[in-house]
């Protein structure tokens, strides 16, 4: 299969690589073996946030270069870190929400609500709409709205109020999921048992059963239905 | 636009025709005989040319992977002779060694029951199988399930090669820790009433794999961090263990550190090492495309295996149904198992469907391979690659409108990427590699034969037999993390300390290695992949 190469500008060096490959595919293409920048390569864990122009475009484009793909004469760089603010805190010894919410992370307040996040987000999140739920204490709509953030760092790196969305929403999620949200009853049930020794004589009977008998009861057993 | 090119949306239309059919179309589940003989017709364990016995080490003429042999019968990256052991750099009472799930949670417990704990790990804090998992966590939470049925899933699911008080440890704390992971502040999906919700994996006979959406894995990978950053536990990144460091009684003293940036060693000495390095997918066994992330290379395998600890089951390699086969740029990721546990099916090019689709994933990639190589059911795409069609939009047609977007939002945004709409449109997808099914043989409290040296996750064999089910290694990597950490600082204070540091065990395997005729010439571990063209390598000549 012929292969079209089209041009590419990785850190400002000119590159010929074949057309379709991921951004991330053709720094390898390349001749790059990636250290840094380079993780999951499944669009998941933030460590290949790249920001690029192409010519004629003012504009700052962004993506994660695992899922990017490369298009002529982009010239780009990763940022494969960024030094983030994280304040350290026990979620057993916190108080009210938003209070500890501006304890911990007080430049939430200096939001300028210009939007940029948004624009720089790969995972099309609207920081500044989880941001401004978290301020007014909607935790559950914060925590909903902020979920699928991978904290690749790119909100922060370009936040005229310098706040770090990323980390703020993960507070935000863990102080919802753990003091927020009740414990479900089965769950505690389970436990109880469990801790009780209730399921520790079944399991040391099937734990000592022959193997031809755990085949039959396995082959036998009842599936719920789908 | 749809992002399928014509010549496949004609199969599309016969998928289409056939979908009112399906929904009512029962396929029962294989009988034991016919599952033995698929796996060994189709099953690629079953290629005679995949695998080599190893010829050094403990396990000494076993047939393992071509590419895991390759790296056992490699030498160290470092001579012996060349490490000053009196400079000991850290001196901490437990060293773990991996940043993922597994070795995150074990760091938070030998932190909790009061040890000095220095985690290590090759990229990044979270980089790791982990972060990429999808479908959840497995664990009898609900009135109609319990851990008995549990285990008999499991160890069925491993034809009944699982080590038995590993199972009993995995069913039994399971519940508990998805309390755990509650309490620090996972956000589990939940009914209006605040019940988990849970969704069923092949071989699983009950709904028990609780999920954060299709990012759980996500979702439970950050908060842990969270945590660890929270409790000021000491983090290395970007220095992987190159060698482990045995004392002159033979128990595990510590590590030696390569930064990967400088290219500087440091060793560190420990009471206790947690291996936690989880798996081998960037070794491409029988050159399957994989789901793992880019450190995914068995380096804590060799390591451990080098120091003297036997691997189990390590020619038991599984190959997830579903890894994505169009688009070209998704090749091999993951496309979660939670999908068909909601009730999409899995059809060939004429529209019909050939298996349960929830058997267990051994068996369901067989009858895919079977599908497309040997019945030539498989759809083509225009590069080359073949697949068969993953109904998804029968989830939002059993489920109501909304559910794929309520579970499966990362599925539905990274197709929607590339033009394809999941509501309406399949997903093509073949299998792809995601699992090593074994690794270095635990007990119960995560031990391994070498007194200091403990395993969690991935990276240890014989929780999950010979094949592990969706959701069981979520479960295993909270499971035997918590179990080793507790153990592994409770060793610490508890024996005797270490004796003068010693590489003799990587002598006397590079003697072995040199007296099975087997010459200097890859080094291992491997650390990082190398995808860049022969062409480039060439051109290195400095």
């Amino acid at each position: 299969m012929a292969e079209t190469l089209i041009p590419i500008y990785i850190m400002g060096k000119r590159y010929e690589v074949p057309e379709g490959l991921t951004i991330m595919k053709a720094l390898e293409w390349a001749g790059y073996q990636l250290i840094r920048g380079c993780g999951c390569r499944g669009g998941f864990c933030g460590a290949c946030a790249t920001v690029y122009r192409v010519p004629g475009d003012y504009r700052l484009k962004v993506g994660l270069a695992c899922q990017t793909p490369i298009v002529p004469d982009m010239y780009l760089t990763e940022l494969p870190f960024f030094p983030a603010n994280k304040a350290l805190y026990d979620l057993d010894q916190v108080g009210d929400r938003v209070d500890t919410l501006l304890e911990l992370y007080p430049e939430v307040a200096r939001c300028l609500g210009c939007n940029t996040c948004t624009k720089v987000c790969p995972q099309k999140l609207k920081p500044i709409d989880y941001i401004a739920a978290a301020l007014r204490g909607d935790f559950p709509r914060a925590a909903d709205l902020s979920f699928d953030c991978i904290m690749c760092g790119l909100c922060a790196a370009r936040c005229p109020g310098e706040l770090v969305p990323y980390n703020v929403a993960l507070f935000v999620r863990r102080y919802y999921s753990k003091l927020i949200r009740i414990k479900p009853q089965h769950l505690k049930d389970r436990v109880a048992e469990i801790t009780g020794g209730q399921h520790d004589q079944a399991l040391a009977d099937i734990a000592a059963m022959d193997e031809e008998a755990l085949k039959k009861i396995y082959v036998e057993r009842d599936f719920e239905k789908l | 636009m749809s992002g399928y090119p014509n010549e496949m949306r004609a199969s599309i239309k016969r998928l289409e025709a056939t979908r009112a059919f399906r929904l009512q179309q029962d396929i029962p589940r294989l009988t034991p005989e016919q599952k033995a003989q698929l796996l060994e017709q189709c099953h690629p364990d079953f290629r005679p040319e995949g695998m080599r016995p190893v010829r050094v080490g403990p396990n000494k003429g076993q047939r393992m992977q071509n590419e895991l042999v390759d790296l056992l019968e490699g030498y160290g990256r470092l001579d012996p002779d060349r490490v000053d052991l009196q400079r000991v750099d850290r001196d901490v009472d437990v060293l773990v060694v991996g940043g993922g799930g597994g070795g995150v949670t074990a760091a938070l417990l030998a932190h909790e029951h009061g040890a000095r704990v220095l985690l290590t790990t090759k990229l990044r804090l979270g980089d790791a199988n982990t972060i990429m998992a999808e479908g959840g966590i497995a664990a009898a939470t609900q009135p109609n399930d319990s851990p008995y049925r549990h285990y008999l899933d499991t160890i069925g699911g491993g034809r009944f090669q699982n080590k038995r008080e590993l199972v009993h440890a995995l069913v039994h704390d399971a519940p508990l820790v998805v309390e755990w992971l509650k309490d620090l502040g996972a956000m589990f999906d939940t009914h209006p009433n605040g019940d988990l919700v849970v969704s069923f994996a092949g071989g699983q006979c009950r709904r028990r794999v609780h999920s954060c959406k299709d990012l759980s894995g996500l979702e439970f990978m950050r908060v842990l961090r969270d945590e660890l950053y929270n409790k000021r536990i000491e983090v290395l990144e970007f220095s992987p263990v190159v060698e482990l460091v045995l004392d002159d009684h033979g128990r595990c003293a510590g590590a030696i550190l390569l930064n990967l940036e400088t290219g500087e060693h440091t060793l560190v000495r420990a009471r206790a090492v947690i291996l936690a390095t989880g798996g081998i997918g960037r070794l491409h066994p029988n050159q399957f495309p994989t789901t793992n992330h880019y450190g995914a290379t068995a380096d804590g395998l060799v390591i451990a295996y080098r120091a003297g600890a036997p691997l189990l089951h390590m020619d038991a390699i599984q190959y997830h149904p579903t890894g994505a086969a169009w688009p070209e740029q998704m090749l091999g990721q993951l496309i979660t198992e939670a999908l068909r546990g909601n009730g999409a099916q899995l059809v060939n090019v004429d529209g019909d469907r050939f298996i349960n689709e929830l058997e267990t994933r051994d068996l369901t990639s067989s009858a895919i391979i079977r599908e497309v190589r040997d019945r030539k059911k498989g759809i083509r795409t225009p590069t080359g690659m073949e697949g068969v069609w993953l109904d998804t939009a029968l989830i939002d047609i059993r489920g109501g409108a909304g559910k794929l977007d309520r579970m499966f939002a990362g599925i539905v945004h990274r197709f929607k990427e590339y033009g394809i709409d999941v509501h309406k449109e399949p997903i093509l997808v073949f299998p792809t590699q995601h699992y090593q099914n074994g690794g270095v043989e635990i007990d119960a409290l995560g031990r391994t034969s070498i007194m200091g040296l403990f395993a969690a996750g991935e990276v240890s064999g014989g929780v999950q037999g010979r094949n592990r089910l969706g959701g069981n290694s979520l479960v295993d990597i909270f499971v035997f993390g918590r179990r080793a950490g507790k153990a592994a600082a409770e060793y610490a204070r508890e024996a005797a300390p270490a004796g003068s540091l010693s590489l003799d065990h990587v002598r006397r395997y590079h003697r072995e290695l040199a007296e099975a005729g087997i010459p200097k010439g890859k080094l291992s571990p491997m650390l990082l992949p190398d995808y860049t063209r022969p062409e480039v390598r060439e051109r290195r000549y400095s």
